[in-house]
């Protein structure tokens, strides 16, 4: 390489470096730090915030139970309804001469505001079945209209039949209605990345299978699933990171109330509302905890690519 | 059309290959246009709802579906955007959104790029740990830092009132701070997708540009940044929309209610006003607006920036 006086790269770094170090490293160990102080940062308090998330003694102000729950099952479920929904989209919209039309529909609501789409869907979910869309298609479907922001009830009857049903409930329905609404902004995403790896299937392979005799089905499941697991691998710790933030549709959609508080809204009301840094800071370092295995995974996998550049 | 004429054709033991065979694929093709366009238009259901309902009265929204007005489409009125607009402040957290995009975008990708460079083109000691400490960053949750960012925000007020663009000039609602926050927060994926588009320019072009004796600042400007437009214009698109679709930032440094952008200021309408539609569908289709042009306009680059961000190595 060209020789260059060794300050030269870091005045290119600089501006940068500075400001990572400002904004997201030294906050970041600060909030560790805070962690373990009280609500002013004042006096050393030692693990006593994670006990307090642990022990949830104060259920009916900040019910930190609920909210680990609710972050579990936004994982979960989340992730498991976007990425076989943009699969399956993927490979659908791949095999019709509209496929651009058809894509830009599903992806649409990837560019707006999760503000916007919280609107949306309150006026989606509206009680009313006159007004309400989930409602009057639920009503000519001959149901009853249902509270789907405020309805604790599980969507699985036995589950609500198994004990009392005033009590919160593991599987809320309200729950469920909020990831429907981040199912329907992601989805676009996981459709858009799964196609571009479709894409790079060869036709050769798929051809070879169909000559074989091998049906789509097979084709699907035996060809395509697996050259495509690294990408479906990709999507899926993309979207369990989003599911793990998620913060504005909640805040905006119930604000957390009728239980369906995440780890980022209760955040956001110990350390902004009840000004609470010691629980705040240590809400938030739990985030942090479930977010390092995919921070691991995805500084792995750029080190294999920096080795096969 | 043409597929009716396929449903009597026998298909049983037709040779592969043959021009009946591609009739019958054409007549299996129906389930598929069935599902594709079922799901499109599913997807597509919530938006319009809001879309056709921002252009009914408050009456008419309180009374009926929105369905109902799809059939009268000549009833529309403009009532509630210029309701919006006048009264609800909306008009200037329209202005405040852009007000903080614009700069934060221009500081995060001006950054990046320096950075990238150096990353992609410069040796020095340390390069490949500071490396892995931003793709770590790219997943840390921004709540981890907004509690420390906010006390030293506090503690560095400088409560002088900008003229002009209003707020104060640093600290808690500024539209300084809010820069240097989106800017930073912005940083970590910036710079590694333009490092990896920087790094996969050819390198037999930036050397003999540097051996020639070409400055780092000339090859940049001359030679990296011409060359690496699809990348910026991606990144260009991809933050804009973050920042102007934020939430949480707003949320956290932004006190003063007259610099709040559009997302902030709908999200309190949401709170104050409960179910009044009339303003919400209007007010929500306003702070779309814009997101809904740029993807139109641009969407290959948005495209593109996903994939660079989130397949390419």
């Amino acid at each position: 390489m060209v020789g260059r006086r060794w300050w030269v790269p870091w005045l290119w770094l600089a501006p940068a470096l500075i400001l990572v170090g400002v904004f997201l490293l030294y906050p970041s160990i600060d909030t560790f730090r805070r962690s373990l102080l009280d609500a002013r940062s004042q006096d050393f308090v030692g693990l006593d915030n994670y006990r307090f998330i642990i022990e949830n003694p104060q259920p009916l102000v900040s019910d930190t139970h609920v909210a680990l729950w609710n972050n579990f099952l936004w994982l979960f479920v989340f992730t498991a309804l976007t990425v076989p929904f943009g699969l399956v989209l993927a490979v659908l919209t791949g095999r019709v001469r509209y496929e651009a039309l058809a894509k830009s529909a599903i992806f649409i609501p990837m560019a707006i505001s999760f503000v916007a789409a919280a609107v949306i869907w309150r006026f989606m979910y509206e009680f009313n079945a006159d007004i309400g869309t989930a409602n009057a298609v639920t009503t000519q479907l001959g149901g009853e209209p249902t509270a789907w922001l405020q309805d604790k009830h599980s969507p699985l009857s036995f589950v609500t039949d198994a004990g009392p049903d005033n009590l919160p409930g593991p599987l809320q329905l309200n729950n469920f209605s909020l990831i429907i609404v981040g199912t329907w902004m992601w989805t676009g995403f996981a459709m858009v990345v799964l196609s571009a790896g479709l894409k790079g299937i060869s036709s050769e392979i798929l051809e070879a299978a169909r000559v074989d005799g091998g049906n789509e089905w097979q084709i699907f499941w035996r060809i395509i699933i697996p050259i495509l697991s690294p990408t479906i691998v990709v999507v899926a710790t993309t979207l369990v990171i989003q599911a793990l933030k998620k913060f504005d549709l909640v805040w905006v959609m119930t604000g957390g109330r009728f239980d369906t508080d995440v780890v980022a809204t209760l955040f956001f009301k110990e350390a902004f509302v009840i000004r609470d840094f010691g629980v705040g800071a240590a809400l938030a370092v739990v985030l942090l905890m479930w977010v390092v295995p995919v921070m691991v995974i995805s500084i792995r996998r750029f080190q294999f690519q920096e080795e096969t550049r | 059309m043409a597929v009716a004429d396929d449903i009597d054709r026998p298909t049983m033991g037709e040779a592969p290959g043959g021009g009946s065979r591609r009739r019958r694929l054409h007549f299996a093709r129906i389930p598929l246009h069935v599902a594709v366009i079922g799901l499109a238009l599913l997807w597509s259901i919530p938006t319009i709802a809001l879309v056709v309902s921002s252009f009914r009265t408050p009456e008419e929204i309180a009374g009926s579906g929105w369905w109902n007005a799809i059939k009268t489409p000549f009833d529309w009125t403009l009532a509630n955007y210029d309701a919006v607009l006048s009264q609800r402040g909306l008009a200037r957290a329209f202005l405040n959104s852009i007000i903080i995009t614009a700069p934060a975008s221009t500081i995060t990708i001006l950054v990046a790029a320096f950075a990238a460079y150096a990353f992609a083109w410069m040796r020095f000691p340390g390069r490949n740990l500071l490396l892995l400490v931003l793709v770590g960053l790219l997943v840390v949750p921004l709540q981890m830092t907004l509690i420390p960012v906010l006390r030293l925000y506090v503690a560095l007020s400088v409560d002088v009132e900008v003229p002009l663009l209003g707020g104060k000039l640093f600290g808690t609602s500024s539209y300084p701070g809010i820069w240097l926050a989106h800017g930073a927060y912005g940083l970590p994926f910036a710079v590694y997708l333009l490092r990896n588009f920087f790094g996969g320019l050819p390198r037999d072009l930036i050397e003999a540009a540097l051996l020639d004796g070409a400055t780092d600042m000339q090859v940049f400007f001359r030679i990296v940044l011409p060359l690496s437009m699809p990348a910026l214009a991606a990144l260009a698109i991809f933050d804009f929309l973050w920042t102007w679709n934020d939430l949480l930032v707003a949320l956290v440094f932004l006190g003063d209610p007259n610099l709040a952008p559009m997302t902030l200021r709908i999200a309190n309408l949401v709170s104050s006003f409960g179910a009044s539609y009339q303003v919400l569908t209007a007010a929500a289709f306003v702070s779309m607006a814009v997101p809904l042009v740029v993807f139109f306009a641009l969407q290959r680059y948005f495209v593109q920036g996903i994939l660079a961000g989130s397949v390419k190595g």
